[in-house]
């Protein structure tokens, strides 16, 4: 094997005394698909980032093909080919599909930006990642989450990496993107292009990667190739303790009293006649391709659209909810967990302390006073019943990692003491250690009799936490499983709304 | 076409209101539509949609500029000493004006930038001092203007073309169909093609946008992100400039009226909302925001031809304007989705 095509040596960053990288010694190879593995916190995406030169080393040393190089910022690391692919999406809302493709370097004429050569140069990467669908005229604004991803990839590649790093690159793919990234992938390797690949999905870093590193509490542990290690072993070497059981045991089924019940619940062409039933104590899951309904029917309960039609009860009679006000103040109080943490989930550059209460301040003030007693006490009991870790509860919640992050969203709403729990994809980017976390939270909730509606985009969380599942297809409910028949088979058959042929 | 009003739609709403608002002005006019009301109101135009063009770069940065309306002052005090003599000696006054004027801006965006203060707080303080500066050079009202060059600038096509004797003194058959344009119209649109519309196919141009739509993701992708706040001031300061030189020939003086300022400079952000750039950056520009200064104007205009008493003026523009912002904001009605308010 020829030398390393990025060496990092002994490097140490540190943010406001806290270690996030302490002395790390890694390298990758050119034409190597190589995984990062760690928990919250453990240092990879402050590796990524000292990689593609947003941050730089407080000690140690980076080389780029065995030449040593301090990058100013991103864009002298894109220089040299080194091509990251954020998590939090880096393209420009206001700015046409085309214009962010070509964001950097756009093709010019005369000096000026050749508006049709970057449609051109737009229109052949979208096809080079099968997304001939999106036009490069669109903003970026009306794309869905799934398909801004896969403009971030067409962005990516149109910058002829030489090291592509995929943060989290499939957590909002749908099926069909992710096997076009496995495709690519397959593709760059062939180039001897060297990927770095970091995700929370077993199955996808065992049949990419060739190379895994591990990393834990900032430091690299272990870096071995595939098949070396068994998952177990993984899985140990990242948490540092053995896990048994990786979803909560599920009671049997029974029957429950309804506490919402939908009957052809529509929405401007998104809903399409959705009718479902929650019990009480129930978790419900909702399945099926990404873009189907399932962020619609959300929001809907919660108040949020303008316009829907059909019927709804919620407990004894009530309607839906006008606002979310409403609908967390109203006699079934429900919450909602945001698909998007960092913009509709958190206030990220106010303290955990005032975000963890942001969702309940009638509780803890008398007369619209806030009472700093009460104050103090409901935030030690989020802080304590999610476990959340931080220095101090002072700190903007925007220093967490993503898992804290998103146990201070749960913690908000908990406040609240919710009877309706909706969660939209409530595990996105977040370690194998606080997803478990989550599912146990869920199952606690449950069995204290919350209902909870809940959405996720990997079919393995459905089928190990749900009690029930529906599958949604075009804004409607086409299936409906209980118990032994949620099997990754029928969710699958029914998303893709074949089951009739099946049958 | 459908596409574009999709993505345009507050210009669009801003060019139906100024269009409904000017054609039933000139209807309801004693005299009815001429040439010379057009000329006169084109000259009203001009400053305040300068300074609009001004304010609309650092919005679409996601800040603002609140001294624009001082660095016009400050460039048409520095004119009143310079627009006279030979025309190299005009040429050479009017060239110093914008530099001034851009250099102003340019300092702004240096403060912004390196001296990290918010761009509000920067100008504010920048302001006063352009301000100050011009009650330096001009502690009263006074100057000296080229009257060809007055009359030239401030008149259609034809008396340019009569007053520097170009195309046979304005009866040239190729000028025939431009003679009845005012040409502080002309001024005003060519500046903005002329340096606007190549700026906003620029890298740096297009890095003011991405800027104000995500700055996080600006950054990620490794854009000039200090340039083009730079260049941003910078820009604003000369499109202010250009207002100041204009403002200069027209009155042919110099005056450094702190009052007149503060004003030009809240008409510019009026200016920029009409027209439909978004205060938080990232959507609109330099040609929707004349539109919003042009719409302001033809509101003044109506105070002439309807007996109303003066003092009411700045009460009836008020409500004018808060109405036709409330217009332009239409669109929050027709958000099915609430959470995409906030977006």
């Amino acid at each position: 094997m020829q030398g390393p095509i990025v060496e990092l040596s002994d490097v140490s960053i540190s943010f406001a005394g806290v270690k996030a990288l302490e002395g790390v010694d890694f390298a990758c190879h050119a034409g190597t698909t190589h995984a990062i593995l760690g928990e919250n916190g453990a240092g990879k995406s402050t590796l990524i980032k000292t990689i593609s030169g947003v941050l730089k080393p407080d000690t140690g040393s980076i080389a780029v093909n065995g030449r040593e190089v301090r990058f100013a910022g991103p864009a002298e690391a894109a220089d040299a080919g080194i091509v990251c692919m954020f998590q939090e999406l880096s393209l420009i809302p206001d700015l046409s599909v085309a214009d962010n493709i070509s964001l950097q370097r756009p093709p010019r004429h005369m000096g000026l930006i050749d508006r049709r050569a970057q449609i051109a140069r737009a229109e052949a990467l979208l096809a080079r990642v099968r997304c001939e669908d999106v036009d490069p005229r669109a903003m970026v604004r009306d794309l869905s989450l799934s398909r801004r991803q896969m403009v971030e990839v067409a962005k990516a590649l149109g910058r002829d990496p030489k090291v592509l790093i995929l943060d989290e690159a499939t957590s909002a793919l749908t099926q069909k993107d992710v096997e076009t990234i496995y495709g690519l992938l397959d593709e760059l390797r062939a180039d001897g292009v060297c990927s770095l690949f970091i995700s929370h999905r077993m199955h996808e870093v065992e049949a990419l990667c060739d190379r895994l590193s591990v990393f834990r509490n900032g430091r690299h542990v272990e870096t071995f190739g595939k098949g070396e290690r068994s998952d177990a072993e993984i899985v140990r070497l990242m948490i540092g303790r053995d896990v048994t059981a990786k979803f909560p045991p599920k009671p049997a089924p029974k029957e429950r009293e309804p506490v919402i019940r939908l009957e052809e619940l529509r929405w401007e062409n998104r809903l399409n006649g959705v009718s479902l039933s929650l019990g009480k104590g129930e978790i419900l899951g909702i399945g099926g391709l990404d873009g189907q309904g399932q962020k619609e029917l959300l929001l809907a309960l919660f108040g949020v659209l303008k316009g829907v039609e059909g019927k709804v009860t919620v407990g004894e009679g009530d309607g839906l909810a006008a606002s979310p006000h409403a609908a967390k103040t109203g006699r079934n109080r429900i919450a909602l967990i945001p698909e998007d943490r960092k913009t509709e989930g958190l206030m990220l550059s106010l303290s955990i302390a005032d975000n963890i209460v942001a969702a309940a301040l009638d509780k803890v003030s008398g007369r619209g006073v806030l009472d700093q007693a009460r104050l103090d006490a409901a935030i030690a009991e989020g802080m304590e019943r999610l476990q959340i870790k931080a220095g101090s509860t002072e700190d903007a919640v925007k220093t967490l990692s993503g898992g804290n992050q998103q146990k201070v969203v749960l913690a908000k709403w908990l406040m609240i003491a919710p009877d309706v729990i909706l969660m939209n994809d409530p595990t996105r980017g977040i370690d194998v250690g606080t997803k478990q976390e989550i599912f146990r939270m869920m199952r606690a909730l449950a069995d204290e009799g919350k209902s909870i509606l809940f959405y996720s985009s990997d079919y393995a969380e459905l089928i190990g936490c749900s009690d029930r599942v529906i599958v949604l297809y075009d804004g409607r409910v086409v299936s409906e499983l209980t118990g032994e028949a949620i099997t990754e088979e029928a969710i699958v058959a029914a998303s893709l709304n074949i089951q009739g042929e099946m049958a | 076409m459908t596409r574009w009003i999709g993505q345009n739609r507050g210009f669009a709403a801003a060019l139906a209101l100024f269009l409904a608002l000017y054609l039933s002005y000139h209807l309801m006019h004693p005299r009815g539509f001429s040439t010379a009301v057009l000329v006169q109101n084109s000259n009203e135009l001009v400053a305040i949609g300068f300074v609009a063009m001004a304010q609309t770069v650092p919005v679409l940065l996601g800040g603002l500029d609140l001294s624009v309306g001082a660095i016009m002052t400050l460039a048409a005090c520095v004119a009143s000493w310079l627009l006279d003599g030979t025309p190299l000696q005009i040429a050479f006054g009017m060239i110093a004006t914008l530099a001034v004027g851009t250099a102003f801006g340019l300092l702004n965006g240096l403060i912004v930038v390196y001296g990290r203060l918010q761009p509000i707080i920067a100008t504010l303080a920048t302001g006063a001092i352009a301000i100050g500066l011009a009650l330096l050079i001009r502690p009263n009202p006074g100057g000296n203007v080229d009257g060809d060059l007055n009359w030239a600038l401030t008149n259609s096509v034809f008396d340019f073309a009569e007053t520097y004797g170009i195309g046979q003194d304005g009866e040239a058959t190729w000028l025939a169909p431009f003679v009845n344009i005012p040409l502080p119209l002309i001024l005003l649109f060519g500046m903005a093609c002329l340096v606007w519309l190549p700026f906003k196919r620029t890298v740096t141009g297009r890095t003011i946008y991405a800027i104000g739509s995500a700055e996080g993701a600006a950054f990620a992708s490794g854009l000039p992100i200090n340039r083009a706040r730079i260049a941003a001031f910078t820009l604003a300061g000369f499109f202010a400039a250009c207002g100041g030189l204009y403002l200069a020939i027209q009155t042919s003086t110099g005056n450094a009226d702190v009052v007149q300022a503060g004003a030009y400079t809240l008409n510019s952000i009026a200016a920029v909302v009409l027209g439909g750039t978004a205060l938080l950056g990232g959507t609109g520009g330099v040609i929707a925001s004349i539109l919003g200064a042009m719409i302001l104007r033809a509101v003044s205009f109506y105070f002439r031809i309807l007996d109303i008493d003066p003092l009411l003026q700045p009460l009836i523009e008020g409500i004018v304007l808060l109405a036709a912002v409330s217009a332009v904001a239409f669109r929050t009605f027709r958000v099915k989705n609430q959470l995409e308010l906030f977006r």
